[in-house]
C-alpha cells in the first residue's frame, strides 16, 4: 500500500524525509536527509541528530529525556553513533532473519534468542508509548510525520516476531485487535469532542468578546444540561407515567375542567395564563391522584412523586458541590498570584482567544491600567487625601441601595398583598391580574443599574455588584414567598369548610352528574402556587427577550445607522455579564422551588433555556459591543457556583417546610387524604416490603439512631474542616518561609555583585542579615548554619521544581523549613538539616565567598 | 471523507491524527488553502512544497488582532521568517487547540515571549512583551520597573534572566494559564 506513494516522493523535498528515513533505518547511508537539515537550521540540528539518534537506538532514558531535555542541548553525540550502528547491524540481522525464515515462523521463533526478544519487545512497547504520546510532543509537524513513520514500520516488522510457535499468530491477531481498538478509541473521542452542543457558537463568541462573556454562554449550557436531567427525571418517572396508565382526563373531579369555565378553558389567553385545560393538566400537582399503584405494571405514583421531588433537590445539591469541587481542584493556591502579580500580568493578560479588533483594543487599554495600577500599588503611593470621601461615598451608596432592597422588598409585598385582593374580585383587568410579575421584573430590570454607581477595583466591585444584585432578586423571591404563604394559610382555613360541603357536593356530582354553581370548587392551592412559578418564570423569560430586543438590537440598530448624523459618539450596549448571571441562577431558584407543585416547570425551563441560547447567542453577536474593561474568566470561577448553591439552598426550605410540616391539600395531588407528604414512605414499606425489612427501617428511624449519626457526622465535619485548616496554616507558613527565603537571597545577590571587592565585610554583613532573620523567627541556632540551612532551603525549591512539578511538593519541605520557626530547638530539625548541607548546601554557600 | 480522499492519502491523514491536537485536519487544510487559493494545490498526496507567506498568515481571524502574532508565525515556521508550510500551520493550530497540554503550552509560551531565540527570556525580551502588550504607553521607567520586578519573582537562579524551567516553574502555577 505504502510503496508506490513513497516511490513518487521527490527526494529533494522535505516532506519527502519520513519516506527515506524508513530506510535509514536499516542502513547506514542515510546521511542525506540529515545534512540537509543541518545546512537548513543551526541550532535545531543538533537537537533533532541526537533525538534522532536515540530513536533508533530504542532506550529506556527516552521517555525521561523527551519531557524536558529535548531543548537542552549537550553531551557529543559520537558515541551515540556508535551503538546507534551496532544496533542498525543487529537489526540488519534480524531483519535477514526474517526474510529468511518467513515461510515457517517456527525457526524464526527459535533463531531469535531469548535476549534478543527482551529487547525487541521493549522496543515494540516503547515505540507504541512513543505513537501514543505523540500528541504532547514540542515537535514540528514534519519530526513528527517521520518519527511516526518509522515507529509504526517498525512495529510492523517486529510485532509478527514476537511470541513464539503457535502463539505467534495469536499475539499478531491480538497486536492487530488492539491496534483497531486505539483507532476506534481516537475515532470515539473525536466524535465525543464533536457532539459537544453549541462548541462552535460559544468559540465565536469567544474570538469576539473574549473568554468572560463566553464563560456566561459555559454556564448556561452547564445549566442547561443539569436541567435536562432533571426533566429526564420527572418526566420519566412521574409525568410520563401518568399520562400513560393514570385515570384519564374527566373521570374524577380534580382531572376535569368545571363547567363554569369549561367554554372557555380552551381560549389562548386562559390558556396563557395558564389556567384552563392547561391548570387542569399533568403539569401540575393538583392533576396527579392518590392512588396507590396504577395502571397493569402497578406502577407506586404517589411514592414516585415523592422520591423525584427529593432527587430533583439531591441531584441537583450533588452537581453544583462536586463541580465547585472540581473546580478547587483544578486552581492552584492563591497565593501563588502574589508572588508572581507583575509576571502573571507580563505573561498571562493576553487573552488568546480574541479575535476582533474592538476587543483586543479594549484589552490592551485594561493590561495597560492594570499595570499602572500594579506599579501605584507597588510604590505603596496611594492618595491620601481621596480616602475618607470614597470611604463615605460608599457607606453612602451601600445605605441608598440597602433602602433600594428595602423598599423594593415592601413594594413587593404590597403587590402581592393587593393580588390576593385583585383574586377574588371577579373582573380584573389584565394588568391587575399580572401585576406581580410585571413589578418583579420590572424591579429586576431598573434597580441593578442604580448599584454601579459606585467605583471598586474592577474584580471586587463585580463581586459587590453581583452580591447586591443578588440580595435584590432573594429578598423579591422570599418576599413573594411569604405573601403566597400568607395566601396559602388563608385558603387552609377556609379549606375545612370547604371540605365538608365539598363531599356533600361530590356525592351529588356523581349521582345527579349536575354542578350546582354556587357551590365552591376546591382551591387546589398547591396548583395555584405552581400556576404563579409558572407565569413568572414564562413572564421573565418573555421581560429578558423584549429587553434584549429593545434594550440592545433596537439600540444597536438605531447607533448604527444614526451615529452618522448624530452630534456625539453613540455607543452600543455592552452584555452585562453579571446580570445575566444572576438572572439565570434566580430562575433557576424559581424551577427548584416550583418543581415540586408543578412538574411541568422543568420541561418549561429546558425550553427556555434552548431559546435563550440561540437568542442570546443571536443578540451578542448581531448587537452587542465588548465591554471597555474585558475580565478574563478563570476557571477557579467559584462565585457563581457559591451563588447557587445558596440559591438552591434558600429554595429547598420552602419546599422542605411544605414537605415536612403542612398537611397535603385533602382533594388534589398525589398526597391527597395522607397526613403528611412523608407518610408515603410510610405507607411504601409497610404494605411493599417484608415485615423484617419493615422493622429495620422502624429501627433506622428511631431517634436514638439518628441522633447518633447526626452527632457523629458533626463530628467528623469538625474533624475534616480542623485537618483542612491545619493544612492551610502549614501552607500558609510555608508560603511566608518561601518568601523570607527570596528575600533573604535577594539579600544575596546584591551581596555578591559587590562581593568582588571586599570578601571579608561581605560575610560579615550576610551574617547579621541572617542574625535579623534569625531573630525573627525566633530560632536558637548558630548563625552560621543557620544561614546554611536557609541557603539549603532556598535551593530546595529550586532544585525540586527543576524536576518538572508544578505544585509545590509540600511535604518534602515540610519538616525542614517548619522546623526552625515551629519547634525552637528540637532535636528534629538538625539531624534532617545535616544532610542536606553534606551535599547541596556547600555548593550553595559556595559562590559568594 | 471522500472529500479529502482527493487532498491527502489514507496514511497521510492517519499520521496527521496521531500527531495532532485538534483533529479537524480537513477544515485546517481548507483554511491553509484558503489563505492563499493560488499558491496552495488541492492534492497533497505528492508533497508539495510551498509556503504561505507571513503576511497572510498574520491576517487571519485568530491572529490578526494578536500582539504576538509575528512571533508566533516565526515560533512555529521553519526558518524562523514566519513563512509556513502546511505542516508548520497545523503544528500552530495543534499546540493552540485547548486539548494541549499545558507542558506543551508553557514550552511554546517560552519560545513566543523568547524574542532574540538565545533560549532565555533576558530583559530585552521582556521590554518588548511589555510595549507589545500596552502599545508602548509606558514610560520608559515603568517598563523597566516591571520588566524588574517580573525577574525579581520568576527568575530562580538569579541569573538575570528566565530559563524555561523559571518560566515553566512560574507560567504552571497561573489561575489564567488555561489556554
Amino acid at each position: 500500500m505504502k510503496r508506490p506513494h513513497r516511490a513518487e516522493e521527490a527526494p529533494g523535498r522535505r516532506r519527502a524525509q519520513p519516506g527515506q528515513k524508513e530506510r535509514a533505518g536499516g542502513s547506514p547511508g542515510s546521511g542525506s536527509p540529515r545534512r540537509k537539515q543541518a545546512e537548513r537550521r543551526g541550532r535545531r540540528e543538533l537537537l533533532g541528530d541526537r533525538e534522532r539518534g536515540s530513536a533508533e537506538k530504542i532506550c529506556r532514558g527516552r521517555r525521561k529525556k523527551d519531557g524536558r531535555a529535548s531543548l537542552r542541548k549537550q553531551r557529543a553525540p559520537s558515541k551515540k553513533e556508535k551503538e546507534v550502528r551496532r544496533k542498525e547491524e543487529v537489526w540488519k540481522q534480524l531483519k535477514k532473519h526474517r526474510s529468511s525464515s518467513m515461510a515457517s515462523s517456527t525457526s524464526s521463533g527459535e533463531s531469535l534468542s531469548e535476549e534478543e526478544l527482551a529487547h525487541i519487545l521493549e522496543q515494540v512497547e516503547d515505540k507504541k508509548k512513543l505513537i501514543a504520546s505523540m500528541r504532547s510532543k514540542p515537535w514540528p509537524m514534519s519530526r513528527k510525520l517521520a518519527e511516526l513513520r518509522e515507529a509504526q514500520e517498525f512495529l510492523e516488522k517486529y510485532e509478527g516476531a514476537l511470541g513464539k510457535g503457535k502463539g505467534k499468530r495469536l499475539y499478531a491477531y491480538r497486536m492487530l485487535m488492539a491496534k483497531k481498538w486505539v483507532k476506534f478509541k481516537r475515532d470515539f473521542d473525536n466524535f465525543k469532542t464533536q457532539c459537544i452542543p453549541w462548541e462552535m457558537k460559544i468559540k465565536d463568541i469567544e474570538s469576539h468578546f473574549g473568554s468572560s462573556v463566553a464563560s456566561y454562554f459555559i454556564f448556561l449550557r452547564w445549566m442547561y444540561g443539569v436541567n435536562l436531567v432533571l426533566f429526564g427525571l420527572i418526566f420519566g418517572l412521574v409525568i410520563i407515567p401518568e399520562v400513560l396508565m393514570g385515570m384519564p382526563y374527566g373521570s374524577i373531579p380534580r382531572k376535569t375542567v368545571p363547567r363554569a369555565e369549561e367554554d372557555k378553558a380552551m381560549d389562548f389567553s386562559v390558556l396563557w395564563d395558564f389556567e384552563g385545560y392547561m391548570k387542569y393538566s399533568a403539569l401540575f400537582y393538583g392533576y396527579y391522584n392518590n392512588q396507590r399503584t396504577i395502571g397493569w405494571l402497578r406502577y407506586r405514583l404517589p411514592m414516585a412523586y415523592f422520591m423525584v421531588g427529593v432527587s430533583v433537590f439531591g441531584y441537583s445539591l450533588m452537581i453544583v458541590i462536586r463541580s465547585m469541587a472540581s473546580n478547587n481542584q483544578g486552581s492552584t493556591s492563591e497565593g501563588d498570584s502574589d508572588n508572581f502579580t507583575f509576571s502573571f500580568k507580563m505573561f498571562t493578560s493576553w487573552d488568546y482567544l480574541i479575535g476582533n479588533s474592538e476587543t483586543a483594543d479594549n484589552k490592551y487599554a485594561s493590561i495597560t491600567t492594570s499595570f499602572k495600577e500594579s506599579i501605584v500599588d507597588e510604590q505603596e503611593s496611594s492618595k491620601e487625601e481621596n480616602v475618607h470621601l470614597t470611604r463615605f461615598l460608599r457607606v453612602l451608596a451601600n445605605f441608598l441601595i440597602i433602602c433600594c432592597l428595602c423598599g423594593s422588598g415592601y413594594l413587593i409585598y404590597f403587590v402581592v398583598k393587593r393580588s390576593q385582593e385583585f383574586s377574588k374580585m371577579q373582573n380584573v383587568s389584565w394588568y391587575e391580574r399580572n401585576e406581580v410579575e410585571i413589578v418583579m421584573s420590572l424591579l429586576g430590570m431598573f434597580c441593578p443599574p442604580l448599584f454601579e454607581t459606585i467605583n471598586y477595583h474592577p474584580r471586587i466591585g463585580l463581586k459587590w455588584q453581583l452580591g447586591r444584585i443578588f440580595a435584590l432578586f432573594l429578598g423579591n423571591l422570599y418576599t413573594f414567598l411569604l405573601a403566597l404563604m400568607d395566601d396559602v394559610q388563608l385558603k387552609l382555613s377556609n379549606e375545612e369548610t370547604i371540605k365538608n360541603i365539598t363531599h356533600w357536593t361530590l356525592f351529588h356530582y356523581y349521582n345527579s352528574s349536575g354542578w350546582n354553581e354556587s357551590v365552591p370548587r376546591p382551591p387546589l392551592h398547591p396548583t395555584a402556587v405552581g400556576i404563579e412559578f409558572m407565569r413568572l418564570t414564562v413572564s421573565d423569560m418573555l421581560v429578558t427577550y423584549i429587553t434584549i430586543l429593545l434594550g440592545d438590537f433596537l439600540r444597536a440598530c438605531f447607533v448604527r445607522f444614526m451615529n452618522y448624523c448624530w452630534c456625539w459618539d453613540l455607543e452600543a450596549g455592552f452584555f452585562d455579564i453579571s446580570g445575566n448571571v444572576l438572572g439565570l441562577i434566580f430562575n433557576q431558584g424559581m424551577i427548584w422551588m416550583g418543581s415540586f407543585y408543578a412538574p411541568g416547570l422543568v420541561g418549561i425551563n429546558v425550553l427556555r433555556l434552548l431559546t435563550s441560547m440561540y437568542f442570546q447567542c443571536w443578540a451578542v453577536m448581531s448587537s452587542n459591543v465588548p465591554h471597555e474593561r474585558v475580565f478574563k474568566a478563570s476557571r477557579s470561577n467559584n462565585f457563581y457556583m457559591g451563588l447557587l448553591l445558596l440559591v438552591l439552598f434558600l429554595s429547598l426550605l420552602p419546599v422542605a417546610y411544605t414537605i415536612m410540616s403542612l398537611p397535603p391539600s385533602f382533594d388534589c395531588g398525589p398526597f391527597s387524604g395522607k397526613n403528611r407528604m412523608y407518610d408515603v414512605i410510610q405507607e411504601t414499606v409497610e404494605n411493599d416490603f417484608p415485615t423484617f425489612l419493615g422493622k429495620i427501617f422502624a429501627f433506622l428511624a428511631n431517634p436514638g439512631l439518628i441522633i447518633p449519626a447526626i452527632l457523629l457526622m458533626f463530628l467528623a465535619i469538625y474533624y475534616l474542616n480542623s485537618v483542612s485548616k491545619s493544612l492551610s496554616r502549614a501552607n500558609a507558613q510555608l508560603r511566608k518561609k518561601i518568601q523570607a527565603l527570596r528575600e533573604v537571597e535577594k539579600s544575596h545577590k546584591s551581596v555578591k555583585s559587590r562581593a568582588t571587592a571586599r570578601d571579608s565585610e561581605d560575610t560579615d554583613k550576610s551574617n547579621s542579615k541572617n542574625d535579623t532573620q534569625l531573630t525573627k523567627e525566633g530560632t536558637a541556632h548558630h548563625s552560621a548554619s543557620q544561614s546554611q540551612t536557609l541557603d539549603q532551603k532556598a535551593q530546595g525549591p529550586g532544585a525540586s521544581s527543576s524536576a518538572g512539578k508544578t505544585v509545590l511538593p509540600a511535604s518534602q519541605h515540610l519538616p525542614v523549613s517548619r522546623a526552625p520557626g515551629v519547634r525552637p530547638d528540637s532535636g528534629q530539625a538538625r539531624p534532617q538539616a545535616h544532610p542536606w548541607r553534606s551535599t547541596s548546601g556547600k555548593q550553595a554557600w559556595r559562590p559568594p565567598h | 471523507m471522500g472529500n479529502k480522499q482527493t487532498v491527502f492519502t489514507h496514511e497521510q491523514l492517519e499520521a496527521y491524527q496521531v500527531g495532532m491536537m485538534d483533529q479537524a485536519i480537513g477544515g485546517l487544510f481548507y483554511r491553509y488553502q484558503d489563505l492563499a487559493p493560488q499558491l496552495v494545490p488541492l492534492d497533497y498526496t505528492s508533497c508539495p512544497d510551498v509556503k504561505v507567506p507571513y503576511e497572510l498568515i498574520g491576517s487571519m481571524p485568530e491572529l490578526k488582532d494578536n500582539p504576538f502574532r509575528q512571533r508566533i508565525a516565526q515560533v512555529f515556521s521553519e526558518d524562523g521568517d514566519g513563512h509556513m508550510t502546511l505542516d508548520n500551520f497545523l503544528d500552530m493550530f495543534s499546540v493552540m487547540s485547548e486539548m494541549a497540554p499545558r507542558d506543551l503550552k508553557a514550552y511554546y509560551a517560552f519560545k513566543i515571549y523568547d524574542f532574540n531565540n538565545d533560549d532565555y527570556i533576558c530583559a530585552w525580551d521582556l521590554e518588548q512583551t511589555v510595549t507589545k502588550l500596552t502599545r508602548g504607553e509606558l514610560s520608559t521607567e515603568e517598563v523597566s520597573l516591571i520588566c524588574e520586578k517580573v525577574l525579581d519573582e520568576a527568575d530562580g537562579d538569579h541569573d538575570g534572566r528566565l530559563s524555561l524551567e523559571d518560566f515553566r516553574n512560574m507560567i504552571l502555577r497561573a489561575p489564567d494559564f488555561l489556554r
